[in-house]
């Protein structure tokens, strides 16, 4: 199984796995592709703009009313929502990649994630009753790809494992698709 | 599927007529009288559907119809009005039975060697087949009016959910049964299914038994309610549903008379003219008829209960048979549901705070299989714990261990739960006190005084629910029990789990608890507030027994399960 480690993209965050100090399974986990947080920023930007253009158009209106019509300069609406897209763009990206981890054993895959709401999940491949790979145009521009395993459960119906390289996602389902094969057989 | 349609001159009691070759055979050898025609017969299902179909369409068009004519009657032009709901009857009446006529005729299904056929539809034609080993169950159902005339509902469950499930309505009941034994012969007949099927019963007699020999075994009765008991079961459910559906009439006829319900002066009008008497009984009467207006109340209500206990539950009858649980029930709506033992993914045991007094359960199966809307089956509604532990380990699964090791929510959980809802509760009681302190100062003490009173009760609900609210792992299965004063218990076999998820919110991983999400076909099991250390033991184990295991080997997972 080839793997995104730690140390094949050394950088200032990648220096421990995420979750490490509670991580009570025996093997570490496996970051994402660095072109993830790529992917998050640009979907970041892309939902911010509207948002940007309303905060704009709504203080036109607002202060179009007449001198003194709304009590806050001009301004505080817009800088507001630009600051807060830009946690949206800059930092949260980076730290949602932190979050997230993966790791594919012979025979289970556990994702995990979450930032303040933490999930860590285990789907055993002798339960996966179909593998999806997926990839949007923003991913297929970066060449990253998201990975779904589908159970039969209420919950967890499916898991979903974004920001793989295209080919180790490919890789990691033909693995899942033969052990599955195996186990069965 | 399209709702009314039906069957083949097959039907018991008229050999005569039609010229279906099968239809003559005898109940005894159904399987060979099929096996034997050289290529299957599109059929139709029972001609009495129509009738079915006209009267249903009717029932639909008989409350506006009354309805017009009554507007009609309380207006002043009465006779035209009520000619007008009489043709708007005759209207539908007419096109329904013309309607069902065209469905009943356009519509054919076929017994194939591999998978049953159902060919439909007036203008566009539609024609789905389904594969007997995909089958997951036949369940029977007899609504009222298809009883009266010896039809049958068939529903054939493949676990695609609900309206995707195909459906042949009305069959004759004889044919129906038949059909039933029929696609349980066949899924097995086919080649691959064979292990699966035959290994899910108890273990010691699946190897050796073959589908007609399973057969021939008789039902062992699991769980029966006799009048008696169901008398019982009516007085628990009391219900006071009547008076809201009193209440839905009520809105219903304002439309057309001239009774504003939601106008106040109509009912201050109503009750100074009704009070007037009322006062005069003094404080003696008025106490008296208090009493007997909540004893009116009780009697309506324990009535309601015990009327639509009777209906539902009537010959309530759960067997064990060689092809899994049966369960019959029901007055005026017949229903036969089979559910193999393999497809139960779970139990549900629970009960009701006045009935657990007693000693009262209710016990459903989880599965994926629909039961009447609702994802589990009832298979004993109201029953004591001995009469529940032999369906419980005909299951495959088996009731707590007096002596189980139960594990508690960490005390962090519980104080966590604490704080948040008395900040929840704080800020509720601020609110609600400066909104009365603007615009009447005098209630403010009793609202915010009410709501920190229903805080404090709260606050010992929470701390009562910590302490019953336990788990344990088994060998086989995981428990967990929830509730104080009707306590729900929930079961789930170990190996057909299908994922295991720890999560944990940002109070969960400052104080060290998490909640378990066990990922169960049909339903949700999630354990809250576990250590974090014994979260990740539950499910270092869970997987152990899921990973041990393959999917396709489920169906008779019991048999290379090790047992304890």
């Amino acid at each position: 199984m080839e793997t995104l480690t730690a140390s094949s993209h050394p950088g200032p965050q990648a220096q421990t796995a995420p979750a490490q100090a509670t991580d009570h399974d025996d093997a570490s986990l496996n970051r994402l592709d660095p072109a993830y947080k790529t992917s998050l920023r640009i979907g970041a930007t892309l939902t911010a703009i509207p948002f940007i253009i309303g905060a704009v158009i709504g203080e036109q209106i607002l202060h179009g009313a007449g001198e003194g019509a709304f009590p806050l300069p001009f301004g505080v609406l817009i800088g507001l929502v630009v600051f807060l897209a830009l946690v949206f763009i800059i930092r949260l990206p980076g730290r949602r990649w932190q979050a997230r981890g993966y790791n594919m054993s012979a025979d289970r895959l556990r994702v995990v994630r979450g930032i303040l709401w933490r999930s860590d999940t285990v789907v055993p491949f002798g339960r996966v009753q179909h593998i999806d790979v997926d990839q949007g145009p923003i991913e297929r521009a970066l060449d990253i790809a998201t990975l779904t395993l589908h159970t039969a459960g209420n919950h967890n119906a499916s898991v979903h494992l974004p920001g793989l390289k295209h080919e180790t996602a490919r890789q990691m389902r033909e693995d899942i698709r033969q052990r599955i094969k195996r186990d069965s057989l | 599927m399209s709702a009314n349609v039906s069957v083949p001159s097959t039907a018991r009691g008229k050999p005569g007529e039609g010229g279906d070759p099968s239809g003559s055979t005898s109940q005894a050898a159904p399987s060979e009288a099929v096996l034997s025609q050289t290529k299957p017969q599109p059929r139709r299902t029972a001609p009495l559907s129509v009738i079915v179909g006209v009267l249903s369409s009717v029932q639909n068009a008989i409350i506006p119809a009354i309805a017009a004519g009554a507007s009609g009657f309380a207006s002043s032009f009465g006779g035209s009005a009520i000619a007008g709901g009489l043709f708007i009857l005759m209207m539908v009446a007419g096109t329904g039975s013309v309607f069902a006529y065209i469905r009943w005729k356009r519509l054919t299904y076929t017994i194939g060697e591999q998978d049953i056929r159902v060919e439909s539809g007036v203008l566009s034609r539609s024609a789905r087949s389904v594969p007997f080993e995909r089958i997951q169950d036949v369940s029977l159902e007899q609504r009222l009016l298809p009883r009266l005339l010896g039809l049958v509902a068939v529903k054939f469950e493949t676990g695609a959910g609900g309206a995707d499930d195909l459906a042949l309505a009305y069959l004759a009941e004889a044919e129906g049964e038949r059909l039933r034994e029929l696609v349980r012969e066949r899924r097995d007949a086919v080649p691959g299914s064979q292990v699966g099927s035959q290994a899910n019963g108890q273990g010691s007699l699946s190897s050796e038994a073959s589908a007609p020999a399973q057969r021939a075994q008789p039902a062992e009765t699991l769980f029966t309610m006799g009048p008696r008991r169901l008398f019982t079961f009516g007085l628990f459910e009391f219900s006071l549903a009547v008076f809201a559906v009193l209440g839905g009439l009520v809105q219903y006829l304002d439309w057309f008379f001239d009774i504003e319900i939601w106008d106040f002066d109509f009912w201050r009008d109503l009750a100074e003219e009704q009070g007037g008497w009322l006062f005069e009984l003094g404080a003696y009467g008025q106490t008296l008829s208090a009493i007997a207006g909540l004893i009116t109340v009780f009697v309506i209500g324990s009535a309601t209960g015990l009327a639509r206990t009777f209906s539902r539950e009537w010959g309530f009858a759960l067997e064990r048979t060689a092809r899994g649980f049966r369960r019959r029930r029901g007055l005026f709506t017949r229903t036969d549901v089979v559910m193999p033992v393999h497809r139960v993914q779970g139990l549900i045991l629970a009960t009701g705070f006045v009935r657990y007094r007693f000693g009262w359960h209710g016990l459903r199966f989880v599965s994926l299989a629909q039961d009447a809307g609702s994802a589990s089956h009832v298979v004993a509604p109201f029953a004591q714990l001995e009469e529940l532990d032999p369906i419980v380990r005909a299951a495959g699964f088996a009731l707590p261990d007096a002596d189980a090791e139960w594990h508690r929510a960490t005390l962090a959980y519980r104080n966590v739960s604490l704080v948040i809802d008395a900040v929840i509760f704080a800020v509720i009681a601020l609110i609600a006190g400066i909104a009365t302190y603007i615009n009447a100062p005098g209630v403010t003490p009793w609202v915010v005084g009410g709501i920190l009173a229903f805080a404090g009760i709260n606050a010992i609900a929470n701390v009562l629910s910590w302490r019953f609210k336990r788990h344990a792992l088994e060998n086989d299965q995981i428990v967990a029990v929830s509730g104080i004063l009707a306590p729900v218990t929930r079961i789930a076999t170990r190996v057909k789990l299908h994922s295991v998820e720890i999560a944990q919110g940002p109070f969960a991983r400052k104080f060290g608890y998490a909640t378990l999400h066990l990922g169960m076909a049909g339903g949700e099991y999630a354990i809250r507030g576990l250590d974090v250390e014994r979260a990740h033991a539950v499910r270092k184990a869970v997987l152990e027994t899921i990973a041990a295991t393959d999917f396709s080997q489920l169906e008779n997972a019991y048999e290379s399960q090790p047992s304890a």
